[in-house]
């Protein structure tokens, strides 16, 4: 058994005066890949945005309860964010490259966290962490074009490029493949695979194929709450609740 | 007259709209047939054949009817032999004297004869033009009337004509605007005429005074548009000093730190500043700045004149400032909000997602929004005008006073002059540069914000 890297606990989230997740306690385990699925709406984006206080940027949007990562408390004011962010990557629905090359994307991170001393070193990183994204190969004679040059597979590879770049132990993925084809997703796919072997990672998900497929452990959200969380293979299998056995054999949702 | 007809134009596309309506129902019932498109439509198809032809009447008239009797009464006019005739002076004679008959004291018989012929012409006039009107409109309805059965589709026919007249009013700005730079260009030709282009274009002396008399002792005038160039250059990077950092700044402020509610409040506030007659900031920039810019200078050991460059273009540059924080907010606030959160998702802090995204993906808007600001600079009269000064000064000094085109074009039209000389002639040249400058620099600047636009949606 392996350890908790992040323990939420109570989590309430209000946008306003809607409350949008209701007492959220959860328990997600260090490397291993853990799913996050529902309906639309049901507020797992809004649960995997608290991880990293990335609901910051919403003014009308207020948390409480407690989330741990590392055993340290995150839901405070005394958090200190930017370390917080360096230390989980998030990689978003649509693949949001910077209007600036391949390499100056990647190399964004480590360049504002400081991480580098030379300009050999920035090479070394944003060459190992293309390779750890698969996307070196494709890119390593146009790394000076603009990242919105690539196709949408690509972009998304290079979204996760740059967020492995600042070398951080969790990576949040908000339904990283809803916008690309199916080939580019099964090559994301393999990438989480890999990727498990080193980083802790979250992903929201539409697909439940994708969540069976990739994932160690399922959590299923419905209505801002957590229904059942568990073993991947026992949640589509012979799950708990009800409500779980009627989303994944596709009653509703 | 002109009020009438427009009385006797509303009662008759009235009462056409009112006959086409009753006309149509009652031609498909007579046939037993719906009509194929609803009867307002019939009825609006007798409106404008009513209406059109008779504002094409109306106005031909009103363009036209002066000119005509005009000239009738000219060729009919028995001039004297050997007596120097001046026909602008002549004609306004006459006028005066048809309109009010006790101008008619002390005038020459022949005058008197002319404007008798001018008031019997003009009522003649009158009556053609309201029996044509009104024939014009029995003709138009009754054209239309043949076409009110069932089976005309009224609807498309509406429908086209509708569309011609959007056409119509999106040419007539189209047409005024080439009008304007035809105008421009053939005032021009005449002044480059009589002073060279290159003289113009090169020459740094500018003294634009001609002799008005033969063998007037006055200096020959020259033409060097050089130093109005740089004035007007001088005045604009002054503008641009105050209002770029203060304008990107505040766009910065108002897209990404502002709350809403500080936003709802501020961007109207500023927008403000650009409904402010800009004469109000002239004599702002002439009573409030100038004297403490000239003070300022003094302190600082700089002779500055009373009027100056640098208090010009400080207030102007108060005065674009709202062009650029408007346009930039706008810009920045449309750079995609993925990007704030990739930035933000690295680790980043504020002032580096805006110095290294943000920034960078809005600077082609935010340079767009810079020229557009500028070309609204240069082309800026009343506080330059006002607060700049008028001596044609070769200077990069902004405590000195200059002088900017739009400046020399209006000394050069105010006062009673006729357009004969290369003084009064130099402000379509100047006029011309300057519509040049504004309009390459508004090209780019769409250009560049058109590029962006399309990147981002």
């Amino acid at each position: 058994m392996s350890n908790s890297k992040i323990l939420a606990n109570g989590v309430d989230v209000y946008y306003g005066s809607k409350q949008a997740l209701f007492g959220i306690s959860m328990d997600i385990k260090e490397k291993e890949v853990t799913a996050l699925i529902g309906p639309s709406g049901c507020g797992k984006s809004t649960f995997l945005r608290c991880i990293n206080r990335m609901n910051d940027l919403i003014e009308i949007c207020k948390v409480s309860g407690s989330i741990k990562v590392d055993n340290e408390e995150i839901i405070s004011e005394k958090t200190d964010v930017v370390s917080l962010r360096s230390k989980i990557g998030m990689v978003f629905q649509k693949p949001n490259p910077f209007p600036k090359s391949i390499f100056d994307n990647v190399a964004y991170g480590p360049t504002i966290h400081g991480l580098v001393d030379s300009k050999n070193e920035l090479e070394e990183i944003v060459h190992s962490s293309l390779k750890k994204a698969g996307l070196f190969d494709e890119v390593k004679d146009r790394l000076n074009e603009p990242g919105t040059s690539l196709s949408g597979g690509q972009q998304q590879r290079l979204c996760i490029a740059r967020a492995i770049a600042v070398n951080p132990e969790i990576i949040l993925m908000d339904e990283p493949c809803s916008a690309l084809d199916p080939i580019a997703t099964a090559i994301i796919e393999e990438l989480i695979d890999e990727l498990r072997l080193n980083y802790t990672i979250v992903i929201v998900t539409h697909s439940m194929q994708q969540a069976a497929r990739v994932s160690q452990k399922t959590s299923f959200f419905h209505l801002g709450e957590l229904i059942e969380t568990g073993d991947t293979k026992k949640i589509f299998t012979n799950p708990d609740n009800s409500k779980t056995q009627d989303y994944i054999t596709g009653r509703f949702g | 007259m002109f009020f009438w007809s427009l009385v006797l134009i509303a009662v008759g596309i009235f009462s056409s709209f009112i006959y086409g309506r009753s006309r149509i129902k009652l031609n498909s019932k007579k046939q037993g047939t719906k009509s194929k498109s609803l009867p307002n439509y019939y009825a609006q198809y007798v409106l404008m054949w009513c209406l059109f032809p008779a504002l094409i009447v109306y106005f031909s008239w009103a363009i036209f009817q002066e000119q005509i009797i005009q000239n009738i009464v000219i060729s009919n006019f028995e001039f004297i032999e050997g007596a120097a005739y001046n026909e602008g002076l002549l004609l306004a004679e006459i006028r005066n004297v048809a309109n009010n008959p006790s101008f008619a004291d002390g005038k020459s018989v022949e005058i008197i004869n002319a404007a008798s012929q001018y008031s019997s012409l003009r009522q003649i006039s009158q009556i053609a033009f309201y029996l044509s009107i009104i024939i014009i409109m029995l003709l138009g309805a009754l054209y239309a009337s043949r076409k009110l059965k069932p089976e005309f589709h009224a609807q498309h026919a509406i429908e086209r004509y509708i569309q011609y007249i959007l056409i119509f009013c999106s040419s007539v700005a189209i047409f005024t605007t080439i009008g304007i730079v035809f105008s421009l260009i053939f005032e021009s030709l005449r002044f480059f005429a009589e002073v060279s282009i290159f003289e113009f274009l090169f020459s740094t002396e500018w003294y634009p005074f001609i002799p008005i008399r033969e063998g007037q002792t006055a200096a020959e005038g020259s033409f060097g548009a050089v130093p109005i160039f740089a004035g007007t250059f001088l005045v604009m990077v002054v503008a641009m000093c105050v209002a770029a950092p203060l304008g990107l700044l505040t766009a910065i402020y108002l897209a990404e730190y502002a709350s809403q509610r500080v936003r709802k409040i501020v961007k109207p506030l500023l927008e403000i500043l650009a409904g402010i007659p800009t004469i109000v900031y002239g004599f702002f920039a002439f009573v409030s700045v100038a004297p403490f810019v000239k003070a300022f200078g003094q302190s600082i050991g700089i002779d500055a004149s009373p009027t100056s460059a640098l208090a010009a273009g400080m207030v102007m540059g108060v005065m674009i400032i709202p062009f650029i924080s408007s346009l930039s907010d706008d810009v920045i606030n449309s750079v995609p909000q993925s990007l704030r959160e990739g930035s933000f998702g690295i680790g980043a802090n504020k002032a580096e997602t805006i110095k290294k995204v943000i920034l960078p993906a809005a600077l082609p808007g935010i340079v767009g929004a810079f020229l557009l600001a500028i070309s609204r600079a240069i082309g800026e009269t009343m506080i330059v005008v006002v607060a700049a000064g008028t001596a044609p000064n070769l200077t990069g000094n902004p405590f000195e006073n200059v002088t900017t085109v739009t400046v020399q074009i209006v000394v050069a039209l105010i006062g009673d002059q006729e357009f004969d000389n290369p003084r009064t002639l130099s402000a379509f040249a100047l006029g011309l540069v300057l519509f040049v400058i504004t309009l390459f620099l508004n090209i780019i600047a769409l250009q560049i914000v058109k590029r962006y636009r399309e990147r981002y949606e």
